[in-house]
């Protein structure tokens, strides 16, 4: 991929290999976070590939992207290395976000990846803001934000959706309905038929794309993306995929029935992109194996890296609280107590700079 | 120097600010056909136009949100909370959004935000609007926070607030927008740096620290003071946070006697860690204990008598000062 390519110009196998590399990516998260080599949550991308994959098909890579906890594929798709995604995971300084943010908050200004936020939809604002800035600055950028179905009952998600919808903001919000907010179905926390019902209520315009299909989802955005750049507006596009994993490692997704799971591993994105193409002639078995072989060495390669990484040094604790350095480094050190302690400090006035000298 | 109001010392800030920089814009509910709740924003609109001085629905961690997204690429919003009594409302967004980026993104993003608005108890608004948030936000790591209490304060530390590349809290107050104060002439910049107090009135026998609305307070106290032989230092902070402890420590060398007086609530108040930190540093300058005159820990009541029982007040603050005094 290289930046401003047109939609029809990026490589379908390219793409199938981006799948391929965030599958063998959270495959061995999975394996290192067991290993505990991996600290606090992570949440597992694979089945939803299509979808991250599809959107950065369509857009250019000086649009902005934003997305929830669930957010290694979106780095990976975005052009963030495989090496410094895991890095962050392994919470090393070579990590994208220096291995202070973590699986749940990946960042990467240069590549126009703007998080990684793991408070569900507090991030939706962000995006509408994102947006804002686009149209303050007359650019033709668009934002692409990503959230799961379970950000679409939090205040902040409908306070934002009215905003981009007021102001008429270049956004494209992209619900990942997986069907689970955690362990709890679309069913039992929406009020709602389909969920793209609810930009209706604001007067966005919104569809429904199979999500497991890369080229649906690609065209769909591609389609709306362009209406954008002609006039800015928001959109929503309810994205319907699955993820295979649990929540979270720590979820066995007991909530849901191993009939149900196979349902959509038999429909599964790579496993669709990879028989198009080979229908097409324009991939060979030999080639995909090539690429899967790539995939999973560039990701064992990211594991020696994230190994081999130094931790962030001690001393720069401080360095990335305030733009300008620090400002409230802690409380000083305690000063040493004077022999025979406090009480039998002189306590004559002309006694007193001294003494405080000494405590300082 | 010529006398404004602290209102006009806020608009002045405004206008000048976003007359300097393309990238500064104001956003919050009311600020632009309405002039403002407060008429802090009066006549900007009509100014800089409906780009750049933008009414938002009531919608505060909406917009709040809209600010942080705006400042990670750049631009640098203010945003007006009518009252900070509903930043609560965006809580989320000014506490974990705005000064949490800095840091989980390893320092690629800085927010360069300012949120300011009036805050701190009025008169007879009850409790859902009569917050002091100061303490809550100062414990924050990655915001600053000040607390003017002049027009001259307020204009200097909203202008380098704005200024800052950090989040910034501004925290005005409602019975002072209309207070009057000598400030430099418009075409002087005035910035006054975050992190300096400032000795409001010289004393020799007690220093009473303060900030925003409890600075005329303890300059009227003060005034009281002196009939009686008692020479007051009052110190306003104007900065919560950084927390000038050298303006602290040199006053209380001074007169080894002190007072905090707040607008805060009492539990983990503001003038806890300043106590702390006296103690902590220059123990042996102090000749009495520490007394702190701050809200009572109540829910404020509607009541004016009672209202005015839970404010710290000069009577709280006279006795306050003469117990440290022993006098």
């Amino acid at each position: 991929m290289t930046a401003m390519q047109p939609v029809e110009q990026r490589d379908e196998v390219e793409m199938l290999s981006l799948m391929l590399l965030i599958r063998r990516f959270e495959e061995r998260a999975s394996q290192q976070y067991q290993a505990q080599k991996i600290g606090g949550f992570c949440h597992l991308y694979i089945g939803q590939e299509a979808v991250v994959a599809g959107a950065v098909a369509a857009v250019r890579d000086d649009d902005y992207i934003i997305t929830a906890y669930r957010d290694h594929a979106h780095a990976l798709a975005r052009g963030t290395s495989a090496n410094a995604c895991m890095a962050e995971l392994f919470g090393k300084e070579t990590g994208c976000s220096r291995g202070l943010g973590g699986s749940m908050h990946f960042f990467d200004k240069q590549h126009h990846m703007y998080g990684g936020h793991a408070i569900v939809a507090a991030h939706v604002p962000l995006a509408v803001g994102l947006a804002f800035a686009i149209k303050y600055r007359g650019e033709d950028r668009v934002t692409l934000c990503f959230f799961g179905d379970g950000a679409i009952n939090q205040g902040a998600f409908h306070e934002a959706l009215n905003l981009a919808a007021l102001y008429k903001l270049p956004v494209v919000f992209i619900c990942e309905n997986n069907l689970f907010a955690m362990g709890t179905s679309v069913k039992r926390s929406t009020s709602l038929k389909q969920i793209v019902d609810r930009a209706e209520g604001y007067d966005i315009p919104g569809e429904i794309v199979d999500g497991m299909n890369f080229r649906e989802v690609r065209d769909k955005i591609a389609e709306v993306v362009d209406s954008i750049r002609k006039e800015p507006h928001p959109a929503f596009l309810e994205a319907r995929t699955y993820r295979y994993r649990g929540h979270s490692m720590s979820d066995p997704a007991s909530y849901r029935t191993k009939e149900e799971l196979e349902k959509y591993r038999l429909d599964d994105p790579i496993t669709r992109l990879r028989a198009q193409l080979t229908r097409e002639g324009k991939l060979t078995n030999e080639q995909f194996d090539r690429l899967d072989k790539q995939a999973k060495e560039t990701v064992m390669a990211a594991v020696k890296f994230a190994e081999n990484s130094p931790e962030p040094p001690l001393d720069k604790l401080y360095d990335y609280t305030y733009a300008d350095g620090a400002v409230e480094p802690g409380v000083p050190a305690a000063p040493e107590r004077p022999e025979g302690g406090p009480r039998a400090t002189p306590k004559q006035p002309a006694d007193r700079a001294a003494a405080t000298e000494d405590r300082r | 120097m010529r006398e404004i109001t602290y209102r006009q010392a806020l608009n002045e800030a405004l206008a000048e600010e976003l007359e300097r920089d393309p990238n500064v814009f104001l956003m919050g509910e009311e600020v632009a056909e309405y002039q403002g709740a407060y008429k802090v924003s009066h006549g900007l609109l009509e100014r800089f136009g409906p780009r750049r001085i933008i009414d938002t629905p009531i919608s505060e961690n909406g917009f709040a949100g809209l600010g942080v997204g705006a400042a990670m690429v750049g631009l640098r919003p203010i945003i007006e909370f009518m009252t900070f009594s509903f930043s609560l409302v965006a809580f989320d967004q000014v506490v974990n959004n705005a000064p949490n980026m800095y840091t989980m993104s390893g320092g690629q993003f800085n927010i360069p935000i300012v949120f300011r608005g009036p805050n701190g108890p009025a008169h007879q608004l009850g409790a859902t609007h009569s917050h002091a948030t100061e303490n809550f936000y100062a414990s924050v790591p990655g915001l600053k926070v000040c607390a003017p209490a002049t027009p001259r304060d307020a204009k200097g530390l909203l202008k380098t607030a704005v200024r800052d590349n950090n989040p910034v809290l501004v925290l005005e107050a409602e019975l002072l927008y209309s207070s009057k104060g000598m400030v430099e002439p418009p075409d002087e910049e005035l910035l006054i740096p975050l992190g300096k107090a400032e000795v409001k009135r010289e004393g020799s026998d007690v220093s009473v620290i303060c900030y925003s609305q409890t600075v005329p307070l303890a300059l009227k106290v003060a005034a009281q003071l002196e009939d009686e032989d008692i020479s007051a230092e009052v110190v306003d902070l104007r900065s919560i946070k950084p927390l000038d402890e050298k303006a602290i420590f040199d006053s209380v060398a001074k007169t080894h006697r002190v007072v905090v007086v707040e607008q805060d609530h009492p539990f983990c108040g503001v003038g806890a860690e300043v106590c702390y930190r006296i103690q902590k540093n220059i123990f042996d300058q102090l000749d009495a204990p520490i007394m702190r005159v701050s809200q009572e820990d109540v829910p404020m009541p509607y009541n004016e008598r009672l209202e005015h029982a839970v404010l710290p007040n000069a009577e709280k603050l006279l006795t306050a000062v003469k117990q440290v005094c022993y006098a």
